[in-house]
């Protein structure tokens, strides 16, 4: 009855509608982390040992060593281009000529990426098939990638805090989040853009499904799957800077300490770093899914 | 025997089409059933009867519903209703295991864009039915390599699909249907993509083939021509619904209505005519007058397109024999120009 007399509440939101949802959220957490802590407990371990075995292997290799292994893979993947090689060959080696600790810095970074992009193919790959051969699996999954795409990228690091505290472990699976959904999308494109009758000539000649899928839908989708792989790649990389706020360590902390000592010639320095690895990984991630297109619309 | 049976086919696309199809079946016509349904009326009752060894051409304009009878063939396309028997198997009782072994072992198929593997090689291409076959490597790039040299296109065993002129890469398409040595061929306006110049040399490469494959085809096409130079059978499909079925000389003489009239109106009848078909029988023609010197002998099958130059030049007769040498018919200008007016 009061609210008939005092009609301020219209003005002003008031207290009482409102939805419990932190309360409800933290005390689900709490329970699920006490409940199902020791599985995360495994996969933490599972993640950090990937990565440090990883980065230790890397680290160990003597840079020119390093350099020459990101050279040859490039030479290879982009079909003998000198040109290109060259040239991140040249990028690879200023990440270090900028500041000798940035090689390690880069190396860290880059086995957090990696781990997180392997996760990304193992889980988009078979997602984007499975949405490419159901309209069900698409309509149930579509939303999701939206929702996935709309929130902010640092949102994904709360809920790996929460499930594996700070380091290079929540850094992955914010990482995943966000780098798999244009994985998940060109491998559905991909696939469903492959010429019609191009797979009715492999169900002519009684190819079964999964003939069908190995050689002719995935070979002909590689070129929009490899683009995937190198957005995903892209995304990772911008991830796993952002995750330098929950202690994440590589390049992306250089940044932040930069920023927090107010030193734009540090931050800078550090920013030109990312760029460089930037330009290596995309060139090694494109190059590849170049060199089937080409082979695939050659000119007549 | 038939080799291909297809009996009362009714295909209409669309989210419910068992529901539509009691209207088609009543006799609905293709707009009525889009205008009040919005189903799309692809195959209305058409039944074939297809003979082995054949070339049986199924023709019509583009929206007549020939592709989408071609597949049902093979079944990459399952009718609303309707039987389709080959070598007497009903093809729609095959479970999808069965179905598979159907098409790997009876018929392929060419396709209109070719449908090349664009990831694979030319020796790969061809060697795909055998592949999906599980036929050893060795011995299927033997059997590639065979089909490579019978069209022609040696020494481009490594190149890709790409690298290839349209003539090219159907003729891979070609020679990818035949290596699998299927009963059956099943081409889907496989042609008509070609330059007029190459099509016809394709169209001739195709009747050598045959000449000596003695294959059943089903040859799709929206070209009158094409189909009178390789049809043993025509079959006039418009809308959906077959409308006339016979060789080319009754398509011509006898078309079954306005919508086939029209068709062939501009044919050149001389080169589709044959001798047996226009003479006089030996009974019925007044031999007494004719000239033995300028009388010629030419086999019942020729076309008169070849006879046309004796008669015109020096009015001599043609004395037309069947495969034994004995006398059928005649055909004297008379006859000639009676089979090349065009009848209204």
């Amino acid at each position: 009855m009061e609210l008939l007399t005092d009609p301020s509440w219209l003005y002003d939101w008031p207290k009482w509608l409102d939805i419990p949802l932190m309360k409800w959220i933290n005390n689900g957490f709490k329970v699920f982390n006490e409940e199902y802590g020791i599985y995360f407990e495994y996969v933490n371990n599972f993640l950090l040992g990937a990565i440090l075995s990883l980065k230790k292997f890397l680290i160990m290799l003597p840079w020119p060593l390093v350099i020459a292994l990101v050279v040859a893979i490039v030479f290879f993947s982009s079909g003998r281009k000198i040109g290109t090689t060259i040239f991140v060959g040249f990028c690879t080696f200023f990440i270090g000529f900028l500041h000798p600790r940035f090689w390690d810095k880069a190396i860290e970074t880059t086995s957090i990426m990696l781990i997180g992009i392997i996760i990304c193919v193992f889980i988009g790959i078979p997602l984007g098939i499975s949405m490419a051969r159901s309209v069900r699996v698409r309509n149930a999954t579509l939303p999701v990638l939206d929702l996935m795409q709309t929130i902010p990228s640092f949102c994904y690091l709360i809920p790996g805090i929460m499930l594996f505290g700070l380091g290079a472990v929540p850094a992955i699976i914010a990482t995943v989040i966000y780098a798999v959904p244009p994985l998940i999308r060109l491998t559905d494109l991909g696939i469903r853009l492959v010429d019609t009758e191009v797979i009715e000539a492999a169900e002519a000649f009684g190819a079964s499904d999964k003939q069908k899928l190995l050689g002719v839908q995935l070979p002909l989708a590689l070129p929009n799957i490899m683009q995937g792989i190198n957005q995903c790649t892209m995304m990772a990389l911008s991830m796993v800077v952002i995750a330098s706020m929950i202690g994440t360590r590589g390049l992306g902390d250089e940044v932040l300490l930069g920023l927090q000592q107010l030193n734009v010639g540090k931050a800078t320095e550090a920013g030109l770093a990312i760029v460089l690895l930037a330009i290596v990984l995309d060139r090694i991630t494109q190059a590849y899914g170049q060199r089937i297109q080409e082979r695939n619309t050659a000119p007549k | 025997m038939s080799k291909i049976e297809i009996k009362n086919i009714y295909k209409i696309f669309g989210p419910k089409p068992e529901q539509v199809l009691s209207m088609v079946q009543d006799g609905a016509g293709k707009e009525q059933v889009l205008e009040e349904t919005g189903h799309t009326v692809g195959l209305d009752n058409v039944s074939l009867s297809i003979k082995e060894g054949e070339i049986f051409v199924c023709m019509g304009l583009s929206g007549s519903g020939k592709s989408t009878l071609i597949r049902h063939i093979n079944r990459l396309i399952d009718p609303t209703a309707g039987k389709v028997l080959v070598n007497d198997v009903d093809v729609l009782s095959l479970n999808a295991k069965e179905i598979l072994e159907f098409r790997k072992k009876t018929m392929s198929m060419v396709f209109q864009r070719f449908g090349l593997f664009p990831h694979k090689t030319i020796i790969e291409n061809v060697a795909y039915g055998l592949e999906i076959q599980e036929v050893p490597e060795d011995k299927r790039k033997e059997i590639a390599q065979g089909q490579i040299d019978a069209v022609g296109l040696q020494g481009f065993e490594n190149q890709y699909p790409a690298q290839l002129s349209g003539g090219m890469q159907q003729r891979v398409g070609l020679a990818r249907a035949l290596a699998t040595d299927p009963q059956i061929l099943l081409m889907d306006e496989a042609f008509s993509a070609l330059d007029p110049l190459i099509r016809s040399e394709m169209q001739t490469q195709l009747v050598d083939l045959q000449s000596k494959l003695k294959k059943t085809i089903v040859f799709i096409t929206h070209d009158l021509d094409e189909s009178l130079k390789l049809g043993d059978h025509i079959g006039i499909l418009n809308g959906g619904r077959l409308v006339q079925v016979g060789r080319p000389e009754d398509i011509i003489l006898n078309p079954a209505d306005d919508y086939v009239k029209a068709f062939v109106k501009d044919v050149n009848r001389s080169k589709v005519l044959r001798a047996k078909t226009v003479m006089s029988k030996i009974d019925k023609f007044d031999a007494s007058g004719i000239n033995p010197s300028s009388t010629y002998k030419y086999d019942e099958d020729t076309f008169i397109e070849d006879l046309i130059p004796r008669v015109l030049k020096d009015r001599s007769t043609i004395e037309v024999i069947d495969k034994t040498g004995t006398t059928t018919g005649y055909i004297s200008s008379e006859e000639l120009s009676e089979a090349l007016t065009k009848t209204n």
